[in-house]
């Protein structure tokens, strides 16, 4: 019986947690629409999460580029299709690596910066003391966030797309003694419309979920020091996790 | 109940009333039926030891929390459970100073205390400024204070910028959360005479939580016990000595022996 009770307590705390978080997303969503719109809050957040983004994600994308020429060409060369590693490059960037990898970095940059200084401001009483100023705490920590993230991230990914383009190309011209003309031109040659713009849409979507995450964890934490600590890993690791199944997910309706 | 009525201003409308109010976390009852009556211009402290729902009380009139059951009224108007713009416009008659002052650490001094002007009643933020700045003279703080941040400042300075937010958007209503928790002796009795003098030149009308008896005597005209959920006591400051109450006369000598057993869990 014991062990029924187990499964039945896990479930309903699962149901909570899930009825929580939809809640929480309906309110945020709600309010994004919704004036007064603190204009000032979103530009800062979108310095936050884009620009000083970009040396992390900019690293992040270059040496992935990187890595991708050598490991391409280590396993191309063995039935001479050398031509097509420009190609699996741009595609693996464009379509998968830039949007995941970016996405998972700016998770443990931006979510857990969210988390840990909302649960402050929540542990604090910051929060209550917004509402007692007759300001909606959803409008004025949230929805700069959500906003700035899911419009942000998109940005990002197209920088990490050409860094990460502009890795492969330097290890092929410079390591492998490609023709830089030759690398370029099959750079294009097959690239599509939809590649890039697949991997924008996922970059928003995660960007979403970031932002998300960081902010209800960061809201509903309780508890002091600790309390904003588990807020901080839980945004990072269910912020990670999405990303990851949202990512097979979208994938899976694009190019189905 | 003359007891829960309030004495000063009477006549009119009281400014805060509650009826039945009750308000449980699971199976553990925080507040049993209170009903309190607070007059225009009257200042009430309720005092109580650590986890008698205090705090909760404080936080089911400001519509932070829901109370289960019973009705709160502001100026005779039911906010129990009023959400949303006019929620907005009932926090507007309110200021709060919270108990470790929850200044907001990403914004400079002045900016904190004009918040409420800035975003709830779209001042501008040169006026803004200004007024902040008038408004921490008040509770004689420099101007060269305005432009540092909170995590500068001492506590007792960081008390006197949240008092000085408190009032900046001149509020009918002012509640305090043991607004002397943290001080040593001499900024308490600073803290308490500013809220004094804040609160008699706005006219407002005060509501206080606090286990400091030193305090409750100074800035109340009447108090409020609560225990278990339910208030013990309402009468007058002066009263207070000689209120034949057996939990209010532990409560103001500190004695560990009496009716009241001390609370283990915090809700």
């Amino acid at each position: 019986m014991n062990f029924l009770g187990t499964i039945g307590r896990t479930t309903l705390l699962f149901m909570e947690a899930t009825g929580r978080l939809a809640m929480f997303t309906f309110m945020a969503l709600s309010h994004c629409l919704r004036p007064p719109f603190y204009l000032r809050l979103i530009g800062r957040q979108m310095v936050d999460i884009g620009y000083y983004s970009l040396p992390v994600v900019g690293l992040t994308a270059v040496f992935t580029g990187m890595v991708l020429a050598l490991q391409s060409y280590s396993g191309f060369a063995r039935f001479n299709a050398e031509s097509a590693i420009a190609t699996v490059v741009v595609l693996s960037i464009t379509r998968e690596l830039g949007p995941v990898l970016a996405g998972l970095m700016v998770a443990g940059r931006i979510g857990a910066a969210m988390a840990a200084e909302l649960g402050t401001m929540r542990v604090t009483e910051q929060v209550d003391a917004l509402t007692t100023l007759s300001t909606n705490p959803y409008k004025y920590l949230v929805v700069p966030r959500l906003i700035a993230g899911t419009t942000m991230l998109p940005i990002l990914v197209l920088v990490a797309d050409i860094i990460g383009v502009f890795g492969g190309y330097l290890v092929s011209v410079y390591r492998l003694d490609f023709n830089p003309a030759t690398y370029v031109r099959n750079t294009w040659q097959y690239l599509e419309f939809m590649d890039v713009v697949s991997g924008l849409v996922k970059a928003a979507v995660f960007g979403f979920v970031i932002a998300l995450m960081g902010c209800y964890h960061g809201y509903h934490s309780k508890g002091g020091a600790q309390g904003v600590g588990a807020a901080t890993t839980n945004a990072v690791v269910s912020a990670s996790i999405l990303i990851l199944v949202l990512n097979y997910l979208l994938t899976g309706i694009f190019f189905s | 109940m003359s007891a829960v009525n309030g004495t000063n201003g009477a006549g009119g409308t009281p400014k805060i009333s509650l009826r039945g109010v009750r308000k449980a976390f699971g199976p553990k009852v925080v507040l049993d039926g209170i009903d309190l009556d607070v007059a225009r211009g009257e200042s009430v402290v309720i005092i109580g030891g650590s986890g008698t729902g205090k705090s909760v009380l404080l936080k089911c009139i400001l519509g932070i929390l829901q109370p289960d059951q019973g009705t709160i009224r502001i100026d005779g108007e039911d906010t129990t459970h009023v959400t949303g713009r006019e929620r907005e416009a009932v926090m507007r008659k309110f200021g709060m100073l919270f108990q470790g002052a929850a200044l907001f650490d990403s914004l400079p001094v002045w900016e904190n205390v004009a918040f409420g002007l800035i975003q709830g009643q779209g001042v501008g933020r040169r006026e803004a400024k200004e007024r902040a700045i008038a408004t921490l003279g008040a509770v004689g703080l420099t101007p060269e204070v305005a432009d540092l941040f909170p995590s500068e400042l001492s506590g007792g300075m960081q008390k006197r910028v949240g008092l000085a937010r408190a009032i900046c958007t001149r509020p009918e209503v002012i509640f305090f959360d043991e607004p002397t928790t943290g001080l040593d002796p001499i900024m308490s009795d600073v803290i308490n005479d500013l809220i004094v003098k804040c609160v008699q030149d706005l006219g407002a009308t005060a509501l206080s939580i606090t286990h400091d008896m030193a305090s409750a005597r100074k800035i109340s005209n009447r108090i409020a016990m609560l225990h278990k959920g339910k208030l013990v006591w309402v009468g007058p400051t002066s009263e207070i000595d000689n209120s034949g109450n057996a939990f209010v006369d532990q409560f103001i000598h500190g004695r560990a022996e009496g009716p009241i057993q001390m609370q283990i869990r915090a809700f």
